[in-house]
């Protein structure tokens, strides 16, 4: 038995063959077996050898993490699976847009705060925005925390995108 | 791509692609979407198919017929209830590890998505339960992807393969691929077969300082071929170490030999799972650290060291921590392995082996398979020591249910080599026995083949008495019957208070008389000295035999290691009582 059962959050990035049912097959391992999946996210990034990359993240013990990264390693259509956080030191960034409904004060804030966070307007009307921004999960979700008092109608994020530092290749 | 004049129909690949795989058999049933295959396995003579009666026996069929040659089983269904009647066949081969290939029919491509009648989404169902599944939507990829699927199958840790074909793909036409000369390298599949030679090293010197060492083997030397085992006796056997196996595992090493403690786990001997307990070098090949073997994890094998050879890298440190893991082919490793003892010729200490065999020994004096010998009722564990003492010098191979029967077969029977014992391990299903050794017996039309059964499992797939009168194979089936299902009643016994709850087998049919009306032939047996006669009647019978032999209502499978317990923990007989199982193991299956 293991003694370390400190659970850990983790990122795994899996480069998978784009083909019917590969998200089904990565999927149903994490619910079959039993794991988290905290955030996921998916495209194909390699449209000549027809290659997804899939960036997940996940929290279990170290024995737990282990078997999660054989057990995707075994699915036929799995090419690479590499635990970043693991690894060495990695980037991680997430995409939101963010609707704010309102006018007045309020609306007047938003848009303050949305530049002190960078974020960019990419639709207006006269009575509300939508938001770009980019960044951290914590910078994502600490601006969306600012937005709810401020009349936020929607949300959508697009999880965790991630990347080893320096120059090798998953 | 346009039909060539030399083109030919998927269905007619298909067979062509079967051929080319050295396929000789197919265990089926026909159904609307595969008419094209059928149409085209009536047209030649090459692929023999066999019918089976329910697509859950075509799949165990398959099964007995890859575990006792090696080879990979192929199954051909219908789509809908054709292919989700194969699941547990599926699952059953996934969890042990069993080369399948696995046809289904399928809608035409434009129906699917179109709840057409007897459409299933198989490859969404069948994901989960085999090691790789494809949907063929191009008549163009059907030949190869047939023989990726055989590789995929036979190749690694073995596994099922689905290959789901929809009808206008098996019409439509196409040039053949043949299967590459040269095997080309997967894209991205691609087991580790060879051990690290470091490694290797590490694992020969912890062997050859072990005091207390014990070798823990399992299925995954069979499915590395019989070499495998003759490697694996001789490693042991220059070692002088003791071996137990799993139940997967039994006939990898030679069960008369000194050296073998006998099985390991729940219901495995009291010297093989002391030995497990107290040994200080643990030398897994091929196991997994199954439930079944470890007990209460947290006082497993406490003091050992493990090395954990396998194939898998997903079975290393799945649930128990090792301190030395080898990915790689188990006949690869052996070899690596024999061939440094040789070279090194490490001195072992033969002063702690000895104080080591001679503790074992007096484990193995306890004698735990004893029993208490019935008077007039024939006690099971007796049926399979006299069934034993008839077929040991034959040809033979067994297969089993899931049950009581199981283990005492397990215990009872000894297996001098592998691919001779066909049991359903992983999954533990009942009905898995009978179209087995349908399988087997396709294989090894002039080996003796039985099925020990119990009356609960055989009634879950009696149907096929009508297949194997259909080929008349002479299959054995040799129910221990209790009239109960033995092991639910035993564990209500012991956990929940001898409420017997629906564990009655009520309303059983008579055999005999069941027999006779498939065309089979029917034997019954209460009395203990007339069993070896019926015994005899039934081996020189050449014909499919039933034999209902009644046995002991009461009697309890032993030695166990109650629910949540660890391996010293074990009950050996009816008259130990166990601490009260504790709420963690009441849980526990």
């Amino acid at each position: 038995m293991n003694k370390d059962s400190s659970i850990a959050a983790h990122t795994v990035s899996v480069l998978v063959a784009n083909e019917p049912g590969i998200l089904a097959r990565v999927v149903g391992l994490f619910s079959g077996r039993g794991y988290n999946i905290e955030s996921l996210t998916v495209a194909e990034t390699d449209a000549k050898e027809s290659l997804s990359r899939i960036t997940i993240v996940t929290k279990g013990t170290p024995m737990i993490i282990e078997q999660i990264m054989a057990q995707l390693d075994r699915l036929v259509p799995v090419h690479r699976v590499r635990d970043l956080t693991v690894e060495g030191p990695h980037i991680e960034r997430e995409l939101a847009l963010v609707k704010v409904k309102g006018v007045g004060e309020k609306r007047v804030e938003a848009l303050r705060l949305a530049d002190v966070f960078r974020a960019k307007v990419i639709d207006a009307k006269t009575d509300s925005f939508v938001f770009e921004v980019t960044g951290t999960t914590g910078k994502v979700q600490t601006f969306i925390g600012l937005m709810e008092s401020l009349g936020m109608v929607d949300v959508g994020r697009t999880g965790i995108v991630a990347m080893s530092r320096g120059g090798e290749p998953l | 791509m346009k039909p060539e004049e030399s083109a030919t129909t998927g269905a007619d690949l298909l067979v062509k692609a079967l051929i080319d795989e050295d396929v000789e058999v197919v265990f089926g049933y026909p159904g609307g979407a595969v008419l094209p295959i059928y149409d085209s396995l009536f047209k030649q003579n090459r692929l023999r198919h066999i019918l089976v009666r329910h697509e859950q026996a075509a799949v165990h069929a398959a099964e007995g017929y890859a575990r006792s040659t090696g080879k990979v089983g192929v199954v051909l269904v219908t789509s809908g209830p054709g292919a989700t009647n194969a699941v547990t066949g599926l699952t059953d081969a996934l969890m042990d590890s069993i080369p399948i290939v696995c046809l289904t029919g399928q809608v035409p491509t434009h129906l699917i998505g179109n709840d057409a009648f007897q459409e299933a989404d198989t490859t969404g169902i069948t994901r989960p339960c085999t090691k790789h599944n494809y949907l063929v939507k191009a008549v163009g990829n059907l030949a190869r992807t047939v023989h990726e699927a055989f590789y995929v199958a036979r190749s690694g840790r073995p596994g099922p393969v689905v290959v789901d074909l929809p009808k206008d793909v098996l019409m439509n036409k196409h040039d053949y691929v043949a299967p590459p000369k040269i095997p080309v390298e997967h894209k991205s599949y691609r087991p580790q077969t060879k051990p690290d030679p470091r490694k290797i090293e590490q694992a020969v010197e912890m062997i050859a300082r072990a005091k207390r060492p014990v070798f823990y083997v399992g299925g995954g030397v069979i499915n590395s071929g019989p070499k495998a085992s003759k490697l694996l006796a001789q490693f042991v056997r220059m070692t002088g170490y003791p071996i137990t196996n799993t139940l997967m595992g039994l006939g990898t090493f030679p069960a008369s030999d000194k050296q073998f403690l006998g099985m390991l786990g729940m219901h495995g001997t009291y010297e093989a799972n002391l030995a497990m307990h107290g040994c200080d070098v643990m030398i897994n090949i091929g196991a997994r650290f199954d439930d079944r073997i470890t007990g209460n994890l947290t006082k497993f094998s406490p003091g050992s060291k493990k090395i954990h050879i396998d194939i898998d890298p997903s079975s290393i440190n799945k649930s128990v921590r090792v301190d030395l893991a080898i990915v790689g082919d188990a006949m690869l490793a052996l070899e690596e392995m024999i061939k440094l003892w040789k070279a090194k010729q490490p001195k072992v200490d033969l002063k702690a082996l000895k104080a080591w065999w001679a503790e074992i020994e007096t484990w193995r004096a306890r004698n735990c398979l004893a029993y208490k010998t019935g008077g007039e009722t024939i006690k099971p564990q007796f049926a399979l020591e006299r069934l034993y003492h008839h077929i040991k010098n034959t040809d033979h191979y067994i297969t089993t249910e899931v049950g009581q029967h199981q283990m005492w077969a397990a215990q009872f029977l000894k297996f001098e080599q592998p691919n001779r014992w066909m049991t359903s391990g992983g999954l533990g299903t009942m009905g898995y026995g009978f179209p087995a050794a349908m399988g087997v017996q396709i294989a090894h039309p002039e080996a003796l083949v039985i099925d020990v059964a119990g009356e609960a499992s055989i009634l879950m797939n009696i149907q096929e008495l009508s297949t194997v009168a259909q080929y008349n194979l002479p299959v054995k089936i040799f129910i221990l019957n209790n009239h109960y299902m033995g092991m639910v009643r035993q564990w209500q016994e012991l956990l929940h208070g001898g409420r017997y709850s629906e564990s009655y087998s009520e309303s059983l049919p008579d055999f005999v008389k069941l027999a006779d009306a498939f065309g089979a032939v029917g034997l019954r047996c209460h009395e203990p000295d007339k069993l070896d006669g019926v015994i005899e009647e039934m081996i020189k019978t050449k014909r499919p035999v039933v034999v209902d032999v009644l046995v002991d209502e009461a009697e309890n499978c032993f030695p166990m290691i109650p629910s949540g317990a660890a391996h010293n923990e074990m009950l050996l007989g009816p008259d130990d009582k166990a601490g009260k199982v504790s709420e963690e193991g009441m849980v526990l299956v």
